[in-house]
């Protein structure tokens, strides 16, 4: 399966590791992503203006490299367009619904006037969602080495969840996460904050917001056992793993825990190389690695 | 325009309001010469090369402000025309030497390039047909490759900073970008380092010598009688 994949700036910078882990689990499933030849931000960006409009420019116009890549044979019939970020499957996500009013769609377009039209047939996907289609018996299939003993809680946040239209599964108790740690072997601990606010931008010039927020969402699973968390989110991710620093300094009793993407786990438990774990980048706060080698996972 | 000014093969265009007629065939920077305007800022190469001579001009019952080099576009008729003769442009200070070429450094002294809405009004603004937006697009995203891969023909003229609704500077962006990129990402040139090398051993010195001591009938012939590279 030949399938359009839009990385978002993350996924080169700061969430390098999701992207190198992700792109060697969907090898090994037969899942070939192909990165956009062309793409710009997925348009998480402030508006210049308030019609609600503008902001959707960005997005749309990554949805027509969809369209062209069909039309030029680098995928055959696949409007299917996923995503490792959250915040870029929000986004694009909902510019699609957006345009789903023909008005909007053809106000858009004309802006546009350099670029084809879009014609609104792309489905924004998120690799969870792949994962699930792909089928969780075939994952169970590539499981070498299950992560027996290894007490994960799982943390969404709100991107992938809410609003309930662009939402990939119920946004008060997802379980779409848990399903595919149970499946790679991991012994799956209770998240009562799984759904909860990470306190996203605030990072930027209030880290005592986030720094509380951190420690509240990572207190409770805590205290029911979990040793590690997965995430799906690159700022949550960010959030929870950067801002313990901050957190300790105001609540000494927090304890320090790391932090991986779920498609880091995957590449464990799936027994690929070293390299595609993504273990060895200078992005942690909390290094994962004595926890996984503690378990010989690592 | 009247019929007796298309048998002398004029056009009309206004300079600042004022209407002229020039010849057909001329290009902007000429046809601002022809009536009377001398330059002394704002023009450079005349070739299309430099980038100084950055214009905006609209053609009459068009809306449209539009932009081009003022050495390279010939004058039609109805055009209303203006010189810029600088771009005051953003351009922080930096020490190249002390820079890393860090996924982070575009964003560090060009923050605004996050405020990017992918208009795209940058890449039309664009006279030498960049696609401006995506190298905006690859510099927020640290690719210092593609930026200086899809900036590589820019000639600095300033009109993308011009027109950019989020006031971005994207030339000067890409040029930090290649200036890292030359620098601390590209293979080094082996044999420009060869030829410096010989400069400072002074390989060159009694040729650069006799030349500066040489008359200037001397220099005209050889000049002259120079190899040309076909």
């Amino acid at each position: 399966m030949r399938i359009p994949y839009f990385p978002g700036c993350a996924m080169k910078t700061t969430a390098k590791n999701c992207e190198v882990s992700a792109m060697a689990v969907a090898s090994k499933l037969g899942i070939e992503m192909v990165e956009l030849p062309r793409w710009n931000c997925c348009g998480v960006f402030p508006s210049l203006v308030n019609d609600d409009l503008m902001r959707h420019v960005a997005p749309i116009r990554n949805l027509i490299r969809v369209q062209e890549m069909n039309k030029s044979g680098i995928v055959e019939n696949e409007y299917r367009l996923v995503t490792l970020c959250s915040m870029c499957y929000h986004t694009l996500k909902e510019a699609n619904l957006f345009v789903k009013d023909k008005e909007k769609l053809t106000k858009i377009n004309t802006f546009m006037d350099r670029e084809e039209e879009y014609e609104g047939g792309v489905k924004v996907l998120s690799f969870l969602e792949l994962l699930k289609e792909v089928g969780y018996e075939k994952i169970a299939k590539e499981v070498k080495k299950p992560l027996k003993g290894l007490k994960v809680a799982p943390y969404y946040g709100c991107l992938l969840l809410r609003p309930r239209e662009i939402g990939i599964d119920d946004p008060e108790n997802p379980t779409i996460l848990e399903k595919l740690l149970e499946v790679l072997g991991a012994d799956v601990v209770d998240n009562p904050c799984k759904v909860q606010c990470c306190g996203s931008y605030h990072t930027v010039d209030k880290k005592s917001i986030v720094a509380k927020l951190t420690y509240d969402n990572l207190r409770y699973p805590i205290e029911n056992g979990a040793e590690i968390i997965a995430t799906c989110c690159p700022l949550c991710t960010f959030n929870l793993d950067s801002r313990q620093k901050e957190a300790k300094e105001l609540y000494r009793d927090l304890k320090e825990i790391p932090i991986v993407y779920y498609t880091q786990l995957m590449a464990i438990a799936f027994d690929l190389e070293k390299k595609f774990f993504g273990l060895d980048l200078d992005l942690y706060y909390k290094n994962p690695k004595p926890l996984l080698k503690a378990k010989n996972l690592y | 325009m009247s019929k007796s000014d298309v048998d002398e093969g004029k056009v009309r265009v206004y300079i600042m309001g004022r209407e002229y007629k020039v010849p057909f065939g001329l290009t902007i920077m000429k046809a601002m010469e022809y009536a009377g305007y001398r330059f002394i800022r704002g023009a450079g190469c005349r070739g299309g090369f430099c980038g100084s001579c950055a214009t905006v001009y609209r053609i009459e019952g068009d809306y449209k402000l539009r932009v081009a080099l003022a050495c390279q576009k010939t004058v039609e008729d109805g055009m209303y025309l203006t010189q810029l003769p600088f771009t005051p442009a953003n351009k922080p200070v930096y020490d190249v030497e002390k820079l890393s070429p860090s996924v982070n450094v575009l964003l560090e002294y060009y923050p605004e390039i996050a405020k990017c809405v992918s208009c795209n009004t940058c890449t039309k603004a664009c006279p030498q047909d960049l696609e401006v937006m995506d190298y905006v697009q690859a510099a927020l995203r640290g690719d210092l490759e593609e930026v200086s891969r899809l900036s590589f023909d820019c000639i600095g003229c300033g009109l993308c900073a011009m027109r950019c609704p989020t006031s971005i500077v994207p030339y000067n962006v890409a040029q930090l970008a290649r200036r890292l990129y030359g620098k601390y990402v590209m293979p080094r040139a082996k044999h420009v380092d060869d030829r410096v090398k010989e400069v400072e051993e002074g390989k060159f010195d009694e040729e650069m010598k006799n030349l500066m001591e040489a008359s200037l009938d001397v220099l005209k012939e050889r000049y002259t009688k120079r190899d040309i590279e076909k």
